[in-house]
């Protein structure tokens, strides 16, 4: 792969939703490179654009104007089944109300992407995903259902399944937005140890401290990028962890 | 590979929720049913009417007199006297495709023995007729050429008459009884053949020779009809044409003339019977039918909630990937099982109810491999028509649409 080319490529991307007859630009020319291997954190207040931008992104919604370059794929120009290919094989998406199926066990949930994937075969689907559980500490809560794992947990599930098909790059939207303080580091834990194997991650949150953890912050503000900081002040999450007062050891993730 | 994951991930939801997929199954399941056992009701009462149809004789062919024509006025067949014995035998002479002929000359009348008495029909015909009308003697002996060259007083009977006129188990061959005063000898008694479709008892008659009911009884010299029996049901049409051709020579036809005498054969009674079961079978097999049609609307009706109620998880689904055309297939599986296997089920239950009719009804059932392949096929058809289109509209969701779904 080209070193030089950075992962995803946005130029002059607009959205604009109509209402009645005003139309309404949620989304303003905005044009953004992101390296691969990068952890970026978009922020910005309700309403700024950053969760249409991320929808793009991600290949579930279609801007109105612009150019999408995705590992050097114009996405603009795939037909439906070939943007379901896209998400299913390059991208992993977690969303802020977690989205799994519910009444289905964990494994089952972290299966699902594989079901879709020609290239892999049931017995190893359910290893990996099997592995993918592992990786995020729920090896254990394998056969539970969403109804009896918390927050966390669930959120964890959502991000061992974007994980099975190896994606070039993790798209959360608010992944920590739904979860308390520890849960919420936790989830940093994981994306950082990610990231730090090659995973490139965009994360929507606008919450201050969760962004600290990424490398890169962008600013929306009223559907405008207005600014793109390398982070100073870099937080780790598993020191952070450290320094929260202990409530129930075994919830810890080691 | 794929069909085997998406047979998974329909089974997966299925499974998820089995009262609801019961509950439509349970549509399907009443209309195969009922489908099944409403064609093998059908069936069997269309073959009870032709067993008893045929009892009468399948082979045989009826003469009766033509309808007159006084003036303009045409009077019913049989209104007027055209027959008589030399027509009778004049399709024995001529006529290569019938085996038996019987003039028939028939009255209704009184008849008393010892002290009881009843009313009945008295039929006097040649030794043959009991051949072409298929009746059996049970008891006794029919009557013989000389008794008719002779016109004797003799006579067979009916049960129904046997058990009137001597007892219920009483031996009638051999006692006497007078007809409109005149002595008759009971020289034998027919075997039960009961009611015909028409609820007529065939047992409720007495057969006696035609010379004696002609001379003695009526003296008249024409018939009430002539009875034959071609030589096979193959050549019943090859027999009426050559005796209405015999018929209009014999009586002096001219071609401008109509015929004064109606030919009809017992299969053209059958015929009309047939045609009114065969009416009546459609009627309940387009009731069962509509049945089938409400259950697979019942398909779709779910499925539709189905596909409103599981947005979210279509949103997901094609947010990790699903292509529409996965989503499509899944939905599809999901009702084509449905409809399936509620077809199964609906077969083996109309086979029972069939049976349960049958025994407990006393209703005779047919149950025909026609009719279960009939509704099987329909019935999955149903879940396919009725399935596609909640499918369809599942698989044509946007995923960021689907998934804002609340």
């Amino acid at each position: 792969m080209n070193q030089e080319k950075p992962l995803i490529s946005v130029k002059n991307l607009s959205k604009a939703y109509k209402m009645g007859d005003i139309e309404f630009f949620a989304l303003k020319n905005a044009t953004l490179d992101i390296e691969k291997g990068a952890f970026a954190a978009i922020m910005g207040p309700s309403g700024s654009g950053k969760s249409t931008f991320m929808n793009i992104l991600g290949c579930l919604d279609y801007p109105t104007k612009g150019e999408y370059f995705l590992d050097g794929v114009d996405v603009l120009k795939l037909t439906k089944n070939e943007l379901a290919e896209l998400r299913n094989k390059k991208i992993g998406f977690i969303f802020q109300s977690f989205n799994i199926l519910a009444r289905t066990s964990a494994l089952e949930n972290v299966e699902l992407p594989m079901l879709y994937n020609n290239s892999i075969n049931s017995k190893d689907g359910k290893e990996k995903a099997m592995n993918a559980l592992k990786s995020v500490g729920l090896a254990e809560r394998a056969n539970h259902l969403p109804s009896q794992l918390s927050g966390g947990q669930q959120q964890r599930v959502a991000i061992a399944r974007s994980l099975v098909n190896d994606p070039l790059v993790i798209m959360a939207d608010e992944p920590t937005g739904n979860l308390d303080t520890r849960s919420s580091y936790e989830i940093m834990e994981i994306f950082q140890q990610l990231n730090e194997k090659g995973i490139t991650i965009v994360m929507v949150t606008h919450e201050l401290d969760i962004a600290q953890f990424a490398k890169t912050n962008i600013m929306f503000r009223d559907g405008l990028i207005t600014e793109n900081n390398a982070v100073t002040t870099r937080k780790n999450a598993k020191e952070e962890i450290s320094k929260l007062p202990v409530i129930n050891p075994s919830e810890v993730l080691t | 590979m794929r069909i085997v994951n998406l047979l998974k991930i329909a089974y997966r939801s299925l499974i998820k929720n089995k009262l609801r997929v019961l509950l439509t199954m349970l549509g399907i399941i009443i209309g195969v049913a009922s489908v099944i056992a409403m064609l093998a009701i059908g069936q069997g009462s269309k073959q009870n009417i032709q067993a008893s149809v045929a009892s009468l004789g399948t082979n045989s062919v009826m003469i009766y007199p033509g309808s007159s024509s006084m003036g303009g006025v045409r009077m019913g067949a049989g209104s007027y006297s055209t027959l008589t014995r030399k027509d009778a035998e004049a399709i024995v002479a001529k006529c290569e495709f019938v085996t038996d002929v019987s003039p028939v000359v028939q009255k209704s009348s009184q008849i008393i023995a010892g002290n009881k008495n009843w009313h009945t029909m008295v039929v006097g015909g040649l030794s043959q007729y009991f051949s072409i009308r298929n009746l059996t003697i049970a008891k006794g002996n029919i009557f013989s050429t000389n008794d008719e060259r002779t016109a004797a007083k003799v006579c067979v009977i009916g049960l129904t008459v046997s058990d009137n006129l001597f007892g219920a188990n009483g031996d009638a061959v051999g006692k006497f009884m007078r007809i409109n005063s005149i002595p008759f000898k009971v020289i034998g008694v027919l075997e039960r053949k009961g009611q015909n479709s028409f609820g007529q008892d065939q047992d409720d008659i007495i057969i006696a020779p035609f010379s004696t009911v002609q001379k003695r009884m009526l003296t008249t010299i024409f018939l009430n009809s002539i009875l034959a029996s071609a030589t096979s049901e193959n050549d019943i049409d090859k027999a009426k044409e050559q005796i209405t051709s015999i018929l209009r020579t014999q009586h002096k036809l001219i071609p401008s003339n109509e015929d004064d005498f109606t030919v009809r054969s017992q299969a053209d009674i059958a015929n009309i019977f047939g045609s009114i079961s065969k009416i009546m079978t459609i009627l309940l097999a387009s009731i069962a039918g509509i049945s089938l049609v409400v259950g697979g609307i019942g398909i779709m009706n779910i499925m539709l909630v189905s596909v409103t109620e599981r947005t979210r998880e279509i949103g997901i689904r094609m947010a990790v990937g699903a292509k529409g055309r996965d989503v499509l297939v899944q939905f599809m599986i999901e009702s084509v099982f449905i409809s399936v296997l509620g077809g199964l089920i609906g077969i083996i239950l109309g086979i029972a109810v069939s049976m349960l009719v049958g025994k407990f009804g006393g209703w005779p059932v047919v149950i025909t491999p026609t009719s279960i392949l009939l509704s099987f096929v329909f019935s999955s058809a149903v879940g396919i028509f009725f399935g596609w289109y909640p499918a369809r509209k599942a698989a044509s969701l946007n995923p960021i649409d689907a998934l804002r779904y609340e």
